[in-house]
């Protein structure tokens, strides 16, 4: 019975040794995927002018999460901007801000409000660039996924949602390297990007951060493992449960497993997906989202239409029951996928 | 009928003056609003002293300080009526029949806990026979669902109305703004109560709204704007009840402003680091709402040190038992998950993969047909 959360004992290091951009000479720097964001978000604004914060008590109390710890007291009041409680309102008037050639971070104090402003991501902002030669270049980011008993409002993964609207850009690191790396292409992106922060890693991955300027682009997945009899395709949290799998695989079973990090939802990274199904031929795909309309249905029907012939097996889904994320930890460790479901599904993917 | 917004109710220029809605409170009446002023807050040291065990799975939220706008206000409906609580209204929820065990068990995150461990803290509610409704974190969504409630009750023709709260913070959502002005068009039987405690987690009132005070809303959506002093808990009382009294006459909506203050973070981890310590210290000790109201009850009603004793003794008893009540009750089963997504089917299948859920996998799937759909 999956009741433990695999996860919650130390620290994870992210191997980042298929990254392009690989830690260059310098002193080395240890971060948290948590400092990672502010990291990317403070570099930037130093380097443009144009780029502010705007949120819920992102201000001198640095947010409910400290993401933008001690950027109050660095950039001041002007670009660090405490808001009401008003998701619509906030990302409303980062368009406008946006359109006039500001480069506006908005916080959402938990991702789960990102509801509230459905109608300004869907209807306006994304439709803006398409029908009005409007440009959004915009980052809406904030707090997401579940592990934490964070009930049905403080644990949402909403991606989907936002996967079925042209126009907008999703990303969803798993590491720390990453979640700086793809905050600064966020910021620096045209459109708008939606910056999925996975809370239950804001403080357990920590990592040596590359040096330099580190740029992640959007739109590449990142083999986060490589193997050979059975890939996995996953990101954000349950890329760390992939690879505690993998290693349970490789150890009990001997079955050598690839992990897959999208890391960019829209777009997706179909070469990355297409050559890790041509390498090993069985496919899983993993995501702490619900399943029905998850991404792992439309990834399904891409493979099946781009390399169909490659697999030696049915794509197999771990994912989320379709139900509200329940509190009560029994009741969430069942509906949130485990490692021992991971293992399972590739042990029989494995033997097919 | 009242269009204008009145001035701000004070309890001490009125009283003696006017007939207040409280002059007809019983003795006893009287000292049950003590009693649930003093379970609230005694109900909340009991979870304080659980999370620190522990045993608290989610976050905590207090509402000391704020008891008297919550129980005062709830007071003045009729079991009939529903009323929608927030986050500082566990005293409201109380006078309107929740049990300390219920709110330990589902802060405990039990299996028997009134949402069997779906839900957290005092998301829950009871619209059977008590006449609260659970509330969601997306604040201001439940003012338009209370536009709904009464909606109802306008079209059926039923003597019931509805009490919604709302944070000063929630009051700058578009769902507060969408909810309160479709009531106000429909003259629905409802008040809406702004509770002001000053901060929005740790955003200060004067950065949520450029508005004076929140009564000045009402002038915008043509409905009565009344303020009072949050926490002397009969002038919460009369300001509600005759809110009440008007949408039960068909009058309306009436915006209530409850001038308060959050002695405690957003939620137990919060250090209010963004509150002046003077400032909670002041509160505490010149306008502490019980404090207040045992001044009251000494001087108006006579209540003796031994009434007061036997009434913390008894509410000591009630959270003692049911504090072992709570700890006792189980957990969910892992299973019970798939259950009441839907009306039918009341459950939904498992997915293959658990180990826990064997003998369905069998059920509903076939090893050797695996990945093949034959019929």
């Amino acid at each position: 019975m999956p009741t433990s959360v695999p996860l919650g004992g130390g620290r994870m290091m992210a191997k980042h040794g298929t990254e392009p951009n690989a830690p260059a000479a310098g002193s080395p720097v240890e971060r948290t995927y948590l400092e990672a964001i502010r990291d990317a978000m403070a570099e930037e604004m130093e380097r443009d002018p144009n780029v502010f914060l705007l949120g819920e008590d992102i201000g001198a109390f640095g947010g409910a999460f400290k993401v933008t710890d001690g950027l109050h007291a660095r950039f001041g009041d002007s670009r660090v901007i405490d808001t009401p409680i008003s998701e619509a309102g906030i990302v409303g008037a980062a368009a406008g801000a946006a359109h006039m050639g500001m480069r506006p971070i908005v916080e959402l104090q938990f991702i789960d409000f990102i509801s509230c402003a459905y109608d300004m991501l869907t209807n306006y902002v994304a439709t803006a660039r398409y029908r009005a030669f409007l440009p959004c270049p915009m980052v809406v980011r904030g707090p997401s996924g579940g592990y934490v008993r964070g009930g049905p409002f403080h644990s949402q993964n909403p991606e989907a949602a936002f996967l079925h609207t042209p126009g907008l850009k999703i990303v969803y690191p798993a590491t720390a390297a990453d979640a700086k790396g793809l905050m600064k292409a966020a910021i620096r992106d045209e459109d708008c990007v939606l910056f999925f922060e996975h809370k239950y890693l804001y403080r357990r991955i920590k990592e040596i951060m590359p040096v330099g300027d580190h740029v992640v682009p959007i739109g590449k997945a990142r083999v986060a493992r490589e193997g050979t009899d059975v890939s996995i395709v996953t990101y954000a949290a349950t890329v760390w449960r992939a690879l505690e799998a993998a290693e349970q695989l490789a150890a009990e079973d001997g079955i050598s497993v690839e992990v897959i990090d999208l890391r960019s939802l829209l777009p997706l990274d179909d070469d990355a997906i297409v050559a890790t199904v041509r390498k090993t031929n069985k496919l899983l795909i993993v995501h702490e989202d619900t399943r029905t309309g998850g991404i792992a249905g439309e990834i399904t029907a891409r493979v099946n239409e781009t390399c169909f012939e490659w697999l030696d097996a049915p794509i197999l889904r771990v994912t989320a029951a379709d139900v509200p994320l329940p509190y009560s930890p029994p009741l969430e460790d069942y509906v949130l996928p485990q490692t021992s479901d991971i293992v399972r599904a590739v042990r029989r993917l494995a033997a097919y | 009928m009242a269009r204008a917004v009145k001035t701000p109710t004070r309890s001490k220029a009125v009283r003696g003056t006017t007939v207040r809605p409280s002059d007809a409170l019983s003795r006893e009446q009287r000292l049950a609003l003590y009693r649930y002023m003093r379970l609230t807050r005694t109900l909340e040291e009991r979870l304080v002293a659980l999370y620190r065990q522990t045993k608290v799975v989610g976050g905590l939220f207090r509402s000391l300080g704020q008891e008297a706008d919550a129980v005062g206000s709830a007071f003045a409906l009729e079991q009939r009526d529903v009323l929608s609580p927030l986050i500082r209204n566990l005293g409201a929820m109380l006078v309107k029949g929740a049990t300390p065990l219920e709110v330990l068990r589902q802060y405990m995150a039990k299996g028997n806990s009134p949402t069997r461990g779906r839900e957290l803290n005092i998301h829950f509610g009871d619209t059977d026979t008590r006449n609260f409704i659970g509330q969601i974190s997306h604040l201001g969504d439940m003012v338009p669902v209370m536009a709904g409630v009464t909606l109802s009750f306008k079209l059926r023709g039923e003597d019931r109305v509805g009490l919604v709260y709302i944070g000063d913070g929630a009051t700058s959502t578009g769902a507060f703004h969408e909810g309160i002005n479709f009531a106000a068009v429909q003259r629905c039987p409802l008040v809406v109560i702004v509770e002001n405690n000053g901060y929005a987690y740790s955003t200060p009132t004067h950065k949520q709204t450029a508005a004076k005070q929140f009564i000045d809303k009402a002038i915008g959506y043509g409905i009565v704007g009344v303020q009072a002093d949050g926490n002397d808990v009969l002038a919460v009382y009369d300001v509600t009840r005759e809110a009440v009294d008007r949408a039960r006459r068909g009058e309306g909506v009436t915006l209530v402003e409850l001038m308060t203050y959050r002695r405690k973070g957003h939620a137990e981890h919060d250090n209010q680091s963004y509150q002046p310590v003077d400032e909670i210290e002041r509160w505490a000790e010149a306008n502490d709402p019980i404090d207040r109201y045992m001044r009251v009850l000494r001087a108006e009603q006579g209540v003796t040190d031994e009434e007061f004793a036997a009434i913390h003794a008894e509410i000591a008893q009630t959270i003692e038992s049911a504090t072992d009540a709570a700890e006792a009750s189980p957990m969910p089963e892992p299973t019970d998950a798939l259950v009441g997504v839907y009306a039918d089917p009341p459950i939904i299948p498992p997915l293959w993969f658990r180990e826990s859920v064997r003998s369905a996998v069998d059920a509903n799937e076939r090893a050797a047909g695996w990945g093949t759909y034959d019929g």
